[in-house]
């Protein structure tokens, strides 16, 4: 299946929450070394829940969709929800076939957003 | 070399295939695969060991892969051939037997920015523990060695006190001194393409300290050059089978006896043992000195048929295939897409081998090589192993497309029509 499809390029060309919050609770920047890809994540929790999150950085499409798609998921969501998803998570929320190189461009919003919820 | 595809098995499964990725590994041809199947299938036992006839039909072809190898690069003895798993290995064998031997507080070590990680890290390594000081020598923007050009920026050190701007009008009199113990560099480099002229650098090194020891990993040289190793005036080389048409699992150091006499051991073991005593053990002389264990046997009995078949096809035939396809691509490149295409390496093709890394656009290079892949064209995309370089380029990575024996104009043609599908998927 080609994983170029119109909602992961819909979310690549126009990625939702895309940015930086003022006053964050909490911000974080992972990266891929093999690929050069940077996200930088910031993050605002009120009563154990997401109120607001954004991300900014250089990715590729898989790494901007997945990071636009998780950031509109993760709102209104609990902490202790959120520090369950895993890579599966990421697959089907993707919708997309990804072969092992490609996974790694796929959870590096996720790492971010793990990181954030330490 | 309109018949040479059909060599090559991989094609009769994959007749679209675009194989733009041989500067990772090459494909194989029949001769090779059928050279495997006939040790396994025919004599295969352990060598240097049975007096049995299969063991001596094994070991008389092991050894005589020694023998094309040797002859293939004009080395001064077969016994200066050292079989190792790939050129990563050949390196850090120099870097434990040669250099654990040599440097010591103070020394220095010689590289380049544009090295492979494997020429690399060793050195880099090898310098902290003893405390040597380690020198990278830098590149210019057209990606040529800095070491010619006077003003410039010529190099880096892991030691703070030498700094960039104390090394102005440079030749290569700065670089190497009397404390240089050892010049590692890359004769093509993996990412540029460039040729680097090494037997003009090894030449001046040698001058400037006659004692230096100079390894050039020839692993992207030795498939597509053809190498004389009297006449480059290096101490060592270093090459990779499974690059060269050969199976993987099999590399080959070459150095001077002499020096292969003075070294260290690499491993400690099986085959590479004269005598073993409870307070202390002998060891048999270069190479088997340095093949400890079973080696990989078949591969290496499989490697002189890559080698032949090389060698009919002629080095200088393949090295002008090569050019006049990587001179095609760029010209192809530029003309299509202008000023969208970055290429990286020397402008002047003389000077550069079937390597052309660039970036397209402002598509991620993992993009650019799913979207090829996706229409059955291979290259890759990443740092290729060689980060410092990238970092000095100023990109986080590249996509590569190399050229081999095998491809053809059609390749390059149906490189840039998957480009052009990057371009109206991604826009």
């Amino acid at each position: 299946m080609n994983i170029y499809q119109d909602i992961i390029l819909d979310h690549y060309h126009h990625p939702h929450n895309q940015g930086s919050l003022d006053t964050p609770d909490k911000s974080i920047q992972v990266s891929n070394p093999l690929c050069g890809d940077k996200i930088k994540m910031t993050i605002i929790f009120e009563k154990g829940k997401v109120l607001k999150v954004k991300f900014s950085g250089e990715g590729c499409v898989i790494s901007t969709a997945s990071a636009s798609m998780l950031t509109d998921y993760v709102k209104n969501r609990s902490k202790h929800e959120l520090k369950k998803l895993d890579s599966k998570f990421i697959i089907k929320m993707l919708g997309i076939d990804l072969g092992m190189n490609r996974i790694k461009c796929a959870v590096l919003p996720l790492e971010a957003l793990h990181k954030l919820l330490v | 070399m309109i018949d040479i595809k059909k060599q090559f098995p991989i094609f009769n499964k994959e007749p679209n295939l675009v194989y733009l990725d041989s500067t990772a590994t090459s494909l194989k041809p029949k001769i090779v695969i059928d050279k495997i199947r006939e040790y396994y299938e025919e004599y295969s036992a352990n060598v240097f060991r049975g007096i049995y006839p299969m063991s001596e039909k094994a070991t008389e072809e092991f050894e005589e892969t020694r023998n094309v190898v040797s002859r293939f690069i004009n080395a001064g003895s077969p016994n200066e051939i050292v079989f190792t798993r790939n050129a990563t290995e050949s390196l850090n064998l120099l870097a434990y037997s040669l250099g654990r031997k040599i440097i010591e507080s103070g020394d220095e070590i010689v590289t380049t920015i544009m090295e492979h990680h494997s020429n690399f890290v060793p050195w880099q390594v090898l310098s902290s523990e003893v405390g040597a000081i380690f020198k990278v020598i830098d590149i210019n923007e057209e990606g040529y060695l800095n070491i010619y050009e006077k003003n410039d920026k010529i190099q880096m050190s892991n030691v703070k006190s030498i700094t960039n701007n104390k090394f102005q009008n440079l030749k290569l009199e700065n670089i190497i001194t009397k404390k240089t113990k050892i010049l590692a560099l890359t004769y093509v480099s993996n990412v540029l393409g460039t040729i680097n002229p090494v037997k003009e650098i090894i030449r001046l090194a040698k001058n400037i300290n006659p004692k230096i020891f100079i390894i050039v990993d020839a692993a992207q040289a030795v498939p597509h050059l053809k190498i004389d190793v009297q006449d480059l005036g290096a101490d060592f080389i270093v090459f990779s089978s499974h690059k060269m048409l050969g199976p993987t699992g099999v590399g080959v150091l070459w150095g001077k006896e002499d020096i292969l006499k003075e070294m260290y051991p690499f491993m400690y073991g099986g085959d590479m043992i004269n005598e073993v005593y409870i307070d202390r053990s002998t060891y048999k002389e270069p190479p088997h000195k340095f093949e400890a264990g079973t080696p990989a046997i078949g591969e290496i009995i499989a490697l002189k048929e890559a080698i032949n078949f090389l060698n009919e096809i002629g080095m200088k035939n393949i090295k002008e295939h090569e050019k006049k396809l990587t001179k095609m691509a760029i010209d192809r490149l530029v003309n299509t897409f202008g000023q969208a295409i970055q290429i990286y390496g020397p402008k002047n093709i003389e000077d550069r081998c079937g390597i052309i890394s660039f970036n397209f656009g402002k598509f991620h290079p993992h993009d650019i090589s799913q979207i090829l892949a996706d229409n059955g064209i291979c290259v890759r995309a990443g740092h290729h192993c060689a980060m410092p370089l990238h970092t000095r380029l100023k990109v986080p990575a590249t996509v590569r497309a190399s050229f081999y024996l095998y491809n053809d104009e059609e390749d390059v043609e149906k490189l840039i029509e998957g480009l052009k599908k990057v371009e109206k998927i991604l826009k």
